[in-house]
């Protein structure tokens, strides 16, 4: 399985490098919202940067939650069925990271695929695409 | 693109498309200087409601890696003709994703208020609990509580100097960078305006994914990947006190002299060692080129410290550094902070007190009109009540300083040493003739606009005529009026080549049919035409003779020759507006 790791949070310098490439790639977009790695700040930008990115949990919450089986566990990582999906949202809530946010157009959640396109444009070595062998 | 309209007098909005504009003009200072000469009434008092504020962003905003500042456009408090200034930070993305490629802010406000922009929706906040708070820091920090989307909002807002119209108050953009110049903050204030927030959830969708990653890729791998942009990341602008000081080209105590001899304790190596805790860099823009420093001031004998935080940059060393002779970086920080928390334009605080302390020694002021303080070289501690007593103004000598050096000393005297050029305090060069002609004429009469102080370096090591300089020059003027209608930042200027920019452009589908240098020098031509009606005459204007009294990099300035140079200018300029 593959994991995005925010390895070195304490150096984001808040470019969003990341979350523009996460948009770009995967929905073709320029957006800040349209990704699935969040960075926000926290108490001003004074303070250091929160970056919410999926954990990729070995048991996820996001999958127990999904009432029509859209989120499913594969090759360690979730993998989204657009199909089986109704936008009932309870992944989101089930996520208390908040890692899963909503495209608000058409209420499907933004599941991180890990495919590591984020930590290659990240200028600040921040995050790390990391391969895990699936036991 | 979309202009939003705002009109303060009636609480009321209304969004038109304007394509026309960003079509002919791309965006930034071209469509900006159109809004202004749209919206602003001839001759109209800079500090009455009547004064339009406009704020442009470009067609690759947020779209391609440093495209992240936005212009500001308005009638300059401080010199009565063109305002123009550009700051960075979130907000030009939130623009963006708001819907807008403009906003024109109209009217005034019959008490305080804030607005809250987020995509279609314009909120007319009552401001009188915020206003009247000491620091710019404050109300970031409350205005974040009450507003939506951390992370992807802007918030600007002006400080104490705004609201008492100091002419020279500046924007506080997302607490780390500003509008700095020409007194954009003054005009917020004369509008009872406090601050903006903005955000928005609109995205823009590719053409063309292919040719847009190609045209991203190339821009961020020479960005990223090279050391074209190395040096405003690292050091970051303040690399250049102690090579400026090696050559006199850093104006010290006033510009009576061009080196400091303390240089080292305020150079970037120094800041770097000492005081540098974080980078943080605008949405967009992989360089990250804002520098944090910290400062721990102990208070009391129990290891207890204040924990101040401030960004620095070169033109804030040498304003409130070198030019005031004050020779330790704490108390270069102590002044930053100052002036960062009021809300003052941090380099012409300078030259205003470089003048004051001046004047002081030349007996032009006496303890009376300073009440009581003793302005010297180096005393940062009289400097720090000074500044107070310009936001507050408590007597006509500080409210003299309020209105700039170019006023203070047409009332005091000491106008041979008063640092402006073309109404505005010097940036901080002395290296030659180029830099004080580029001064002079350039639009918004910035460092940034033709940067005269490089074509001066450039000059040292391969000679050129008067006329030449003054081609390049204006070539660099008309360039740079194109580059601020993209509107990237200037630091990446090298990077967007004409042929990189027409990549960028045609990957999101825009099409321009004139030429890059034909548009700047159109967007130039508004702009000195929106200046000569405001009453500029460039031959208004003399060079203080200061400029002519201390050895700048080139050697000692001959006053014929600049005086040859700006007619040069002059002629072109004229013939432009003629043409």
């Amino acid at each position: 399985m593959r994991r995005i790791k925010v390895k070195n949070p304490e150096r984001c310098i808040g470019c969003m490098g990341c979350v523009f490439a996460c948009a770009r790639t995967r929905y073709g977009v320029i957006s800040t919202d349209q990704s699935a790695i969040k960075v926000k700040t926290q108490g001003g930008i004074e303070t250091e940067f929160a970056i919410i990115a999926c954990r990729a949990c070995r048991d996820p919450a996001c999958v127990h939650a999904c009432p029509t089986g859209a989120l499913m566990l594969k090759d360690g990582n979730v993998r989204f069925d657009e199909k089986k999906c109704t936008g009932c949202r309870k992944c989101g809530e089930a996520c208390l990271v908040g890692a899963i946010t909503f495209n608000e157009d058409n209420n499907m959640p933004i599941i991180c695929v890990h495919c590591g396109n984020c930590a290659r444009y990240c200028p600040h070595d921040v995050l790390e695409l990391e391969k895990i062998e699936v036991a | 693109m979309d202009v939003l309209y705002i009109d303060l007098d009636r609480e009321e909005f209304k969004i038109k498309d304007r394509h026309d504009l960003f079509d002919r003009y791309i965006g930034g200072c071209g469509v900006g200087i159109n809004l202004l000469q749209e919206n602003c009434p001839g001759g109209v008092d800079p500090l009455s409601p009547g004064n339009p504020i406009i704020f442009a962003i470009g067609p690759l905003t947020s779209a391609f890696p440093t495209c992240t500042k936005v212009a500001a456009m308005f009638k300059s408090p401080l010199t009565g003709e063109l305002g123009e200034s550009y700051a960075g930070g979130r907000l030009g993305p939130s623009i963006r994703f708001a819907g807008y490629g403009a906003i024109v802010i109209k009217g005034g406000a019959e008490n305080p208020v804030y607005l809250s922009i987020h995509d279609d929706e314009v909120f007319f906040n009552d401001a009188r609990s915020i206003w009247g708070i000491s620091s710019s820091y404050t109300v970031g920090k409350i205005l974040r509580r009450l507003e939506p989307a951390p992370g992807r909002r802007s918030i600007i807002r002006i400080g104490p100097a705004g609201e008492n119209l100091v002419r020279y108050a500046n924007v506080n953009v997302d607490t780390f960078r500003h509008f700095g110049r020409l007194g954009l903050g003054a005009v917020f204030g004369c509008k009872n305006l406090k601050a903006i927030a903005i955000s928005g959830s609109k995205d823009i969708i590719i053409p063309d994914r292919k040719e847009y990653k190609e045209a991203y890729q190339e821009l961020y791998d020479v960005i990223v990947n090279t050391d074209s942009l190395k040096k405003y990341h690292d050091y970051g602008t303040t690399i250049n006190v102690n090579p400026l000081n090696n050559i006199k080209g850093l104006p010290t105590k006033n510009l009576k002299e061009s080196c400091f001899e303390y240089a080292e304790n305020i150079s970037g190596e120094h800041f770097a060692e000492n005081f540098l805790s974080r980078h943080k860099a605008c949405t967009g823009c992989p360089v990250g080129c804002i520098h944090i420093a910290t400062l721990q001031i102990p208070f009391s004998e129990g290891f207890e410290f204040e924990t101040r935080i401030m960004p620095y940059d070169y033109e804030l060393i040498y304003a409130l550094g070198s030019l005031l002779g004050v020779p330790m970086a704490e108390n270069v920080m102590h002044l930053i902070e100052k002036v960062d928390h009021l809300g003052l334009d941090a380099m012409t605080t300078g030259t205003v007190l470089s003048w004051a302390t001046e004047a002081y020694e030349e007996h032009l002021i006496s303890k009376q009109d300073t009440m009581g303080l003793a302005f010297s070289w180096g005393d940062s501690r009289t400097y720090l009540k000074a500044i107070d007593n310009i936001v507050k103004q408590p007597n006509e000598f500080y409210r003299a300083l309020a209105k700039g050096e170019v006023y203070a000393s047409e009332k005091y005297g000491g106008e041979d040493f008063a640092l402006a050029l073309g109404g505005l305090g010097i940036a901080g060069y002395h290296t030659g003739k180029a830099n004080i002609v580029g001064h002079i004429g350039a639009p918004r009469h910035g460092h940034l606009d033709n940067a005269g102080y490089s074509l001066d370096q450039k000059a040292l090591k391969k000679p050129m005529t008067p006329e030449e300089m003054v081609d390049r020059l204006l070539e660099e003027d008309y360039w740079r009026c194109f580059v601020n209608s993209l509107v990237i930042c200037l630091f990446a200027r090298g990077v967007y080549t004409e042929e990189r920019v027409k990549k960028a452009m045609e990957s999101l589908g825009i099409e321009t049919e004139r030429s890059f240098m034909e548009i700047g020098e159109e967007i130039f031509k508004l702009k000195y035409k929106f200046k000569t009606q405001e009453g500029f005459n460039l031959q208004d204007f003399n060079v203080p003779r200061r400029f002519f009294e201390t050895e700048s990099s080139s050697g000692m300035l001959d006053e014929e020759e600049i005086t040859h140079m700006l007619g040069l200018y002059r002629k072109r300029v004229d013939a432009l507006i003629e043409d």
